[in-house]
């Protein structure tokens, strides 16, 4: 326990949680993340009404606006739509899965990017001329539009119910390829620094494998610049999948992320009921923005050069 | 009996060449050759049992390449380098390997980069004894860095703080230790005391000495210090573009330096007493060994070169005058002429 509390402790002086108490932008990005993760995690448990229950529905509270306007109910606060589905709750769920959907996504780009960094890196030669080509040739088209492809190829080959059954993991695989580029060029760079390093060559002198190498050594020390990218890159994960979801070819209709609630919301806008799609919207950017502040603080406050 | 009196290291015909060449692409279009640098051109030495053998040099003479070479991080271009009477060149895969490495480590230069910034001291000490497996079970491991910690003038406690938390004195302990917890017969250590301060210097050595005795080690020591040389070795290299230009023993070598090189080095050694000999700065630079110059390799700055040393180049002889047995090498042919006037010198605490 006193071991516990020394750690809290030591983190709690250092460095990092100095410049992140002293930045108070960052604070307020850190909570509002926090609450997102919270609010989307524990939806299923706080979301005030159960939207993907049918029977609870009732087609009388469609179109309802927000509760602070004359016509709105107390009982949802930011309106319904038109299925008389609670906005609030749905933004929850909705969130719920776009941040899976991008934690996942980066959690896949990086474990593919730093392996393929790291080995590129280190060995040098044909391997990192062969993976670093392709890395030049993924780089060269919008992440975007490599997503479309993948999700289309999909969209091809499998039969459509198992489709769209694991259009979720297809959603994840298309994002993440479109994105390891990233982890792979700076893992690569930082381990041809750490490669000429002496303690490395201390492991070779001892005749080490060059696996245990790299993972031993080499990969403590390269993480530090990949943490910042996987911040940045949950917001972009996020956005793509919005931006996937918003064409319709992200996940199904029936785990609506926030681009889909965006996308069906678009159809009401002109129509005056705004609340279906700018409430998503907003939460989709301070989302967005929110992790992005993190990550530039991050960058920032990691970067010997700026302290 | 046959044992004792075989040299521990035995180096022959040692080449290593590295491609400098421009990419493919640049040297299609752009008609550049194909380049080679050097880096060690040539070079035989034996060190025996128990010694501690110097290589000298300026920077990019090539002798932290003989380390590398030795220790095996280095494959070597061509020549042999024996091991206890083992061809360390013949073994192909890194099992066959394991056994000698043991048997030899390293000391590195810079003690802020030989340390992996993210491991515990206890670990980074440990490392070998764990990758060779020579201790099992932890208690056992961390009784033996606790004993190499103390060995090194360290206390146990230490082991359980980060690299970062020590001083370049201190942290060249660490990787003395860690050196040691394989119990190697032979240790290369590349500038173990150049980054150090002078007061350190003085502390890091007087521990290798006292290890050398105390454990029977073999030493192969690269410095570009000359007093440090002197202070601590039984045989001195002196290299100059990837060759050997002189080897003697320490004492010959520092009172009565044969090759010019190695007189022009000595006399850049700052000297309290000076005894009113004309003391000549270094002059020039080493040549690039990308395009060495033709015969012997320092002609462009030797005072005494003539025209056989513009083109032919000079192989290390037996000079004349010293006991047997303890002979100088030198490659010069100004000294092989005898058209080199004596140079015997006082010898100091240099």
């Amino acid at each position: 326990m006193t071991a516990l509390a020394a750690k809290l402790r030591s983190a709690l002086d250092s460095d990092l949680f100095f410049s992140f108490r002293h930045s108070p932008a960052t604070v307020a990005a850190a909570v509002t993340v926090l609450v997102f993760l919270l609010g989307a995690g524990l939806a299923p448990w706080i979301a005030p009404h159960n939207t993907y229950e049918v029977v609870t529905l009732n087609l009388s509270d469609a179109f309802l606006p927000p509760a602070w306007t004359e016509s709105g109910k107390a009982s949802f606060l930011l309106g319904t739509d038109d299925q008389g589905r609670d906005v609030l709750s749905t933004i929850m769920l909705g969130a719920r899965v776009s941040l899976m959907v991008g934690f996942a996504a980066v959690l896949f780009a990086a474990t593919l990017g730093i392996t393929l960094g790291l080995v590129s890196g280190y060995v040098g030669g044909l391997v990192d001329a062969a993976i670093m080509r392709v890395a030049d040739v993924m780089l060269s088209f919008p992440a975007v539009l490599i997503a479309l492809l993948i999700d289309g190829i999909a969209r091809g080959v499998l039969p459509r119910d198992l489709h769209s059954r694991i259009s979720i993991y297809v959603l994840i695989a298309a994002i993440g390829l479109s994105t390891w580029v990233q982890y792979a060029r700076t893992v690569r760079a930082t381990t041809m620094v750490e490669k000429s390093k002496e303690y490395v060559m201390a492991a070779r002198v001892i005749g080490l494998h060059p696996a245990l190498i790299m993972l031993r050594h080499v990969l403590p020390n390269v993480l530090g610049p990949v943490l910042v990218i996987a911040t940045i890159g949950l917001a972009i994960a996020v956005l793509t999948e919005a931006t996937l979801s918003f064409l319709g070819v992200g996940v199904p209709p029936t785990q609506p992320s926030l681009g889909t609630l965006i996308r069906v919301g678009n159809n009401f806008l002109y129509s005056g009921e705004w609340w279906m799609t700018i409430f998503p919207a907003l939460a989709l950017v301070v989302l967005v923005l929110s992790v992005n502040l993190l990550g530039d603080w991050l960058r920032d406050a990691l970067n010997p050069k700026l302290r | 009996m046959a044992e004792a009196s075989r040299p521990l290291v035995r180096v022959q015909g040692l080449k290593r060449y590295f491609d400098v060449s421009a990419p493919l692409l640049n040297r299609l279009l752009e008609g550049q050759p194909r380049l080679t640098l050097r880096a060690v051109d040539g070079v035989d030495f034996t060190i025996n049992r128990g010694e501690t053998f110097s290589i000298v040099g300026e920077s990019g003479c090539g002798k932290s390449t003989v380390a590398r070479l030795i220790v095996g991080l280095y494959r070597p271009t061509a020549g042999v380098i024996e091991f206890d009477g083992a061809d360390m060149s013949g073994f192909r895969s890194r099992k066959e390997m394991a056994p000698l490495r043991r048997r030899q480590q390293m000391i590195f230069q810079d003690p802020y980069a030989s340390l992996n910034p993210r491991w515990r001291v206890r670990d980074i000490i440990a490392e070998p004894i764990r990758a060779f497996r020579l201790i099992d079970g932890n208690a056992a491991i961390v009784a033996r860095t606790d004993e190499l910690l103390r060995q090194v003038g360290l206390a146990p406690a230490d082991g359980d703080k980060y690299p970062h938390e020590f001083s370049g004195g201190q942290r060249q302990r660490i990787s003395i230790a860690r050196a040691l917890a394989s119990q190697p017969e032979f240790l290369i250590c590349d500038e173990p005391t150049s980054a150090l301060d002078v007061s350190v210097q003085a502390q890091i050595l007087n521990l290798m000495k006292d290890l050398q005795r105390e454990l029977k080690l073999t030493y192969l020591f690269i410095s570009h210090n000359l007093a440090v040389v002197y202070h601590i070795s039984d045989h001195v290299a002196v290299m100059y573009l990837g060759r050997i230009a002189e080897l003697a023993p320490t004492r010959v070598l520092f009172s009565r330096p044969r090759h010019p090189y190695t007189r022009m080095l000595l006399d850049t050694i700052p000297d309290l007493a000076m005894t009113g000999r004309q003391r000549n700065p270094v002059a020039g630079e080493v040549p690039n060994p990308i395009n060495p110059p033709t015969g012997c390799g320092f002609h462009p700055r030797c005072p005494f070169a003539n025209e056989r040393c513009k083109i032919e180049r000079p192989e290390p002889l037996p000079a004349r005058g010293d006991a047997p047995g303890s002979a100088a090498l030198v490659a010069c042919h100004g000294v092989e002429e005898g058209r080199l006037p004596d140079d015997v010198r006082p010898l100091n605490a240099a």
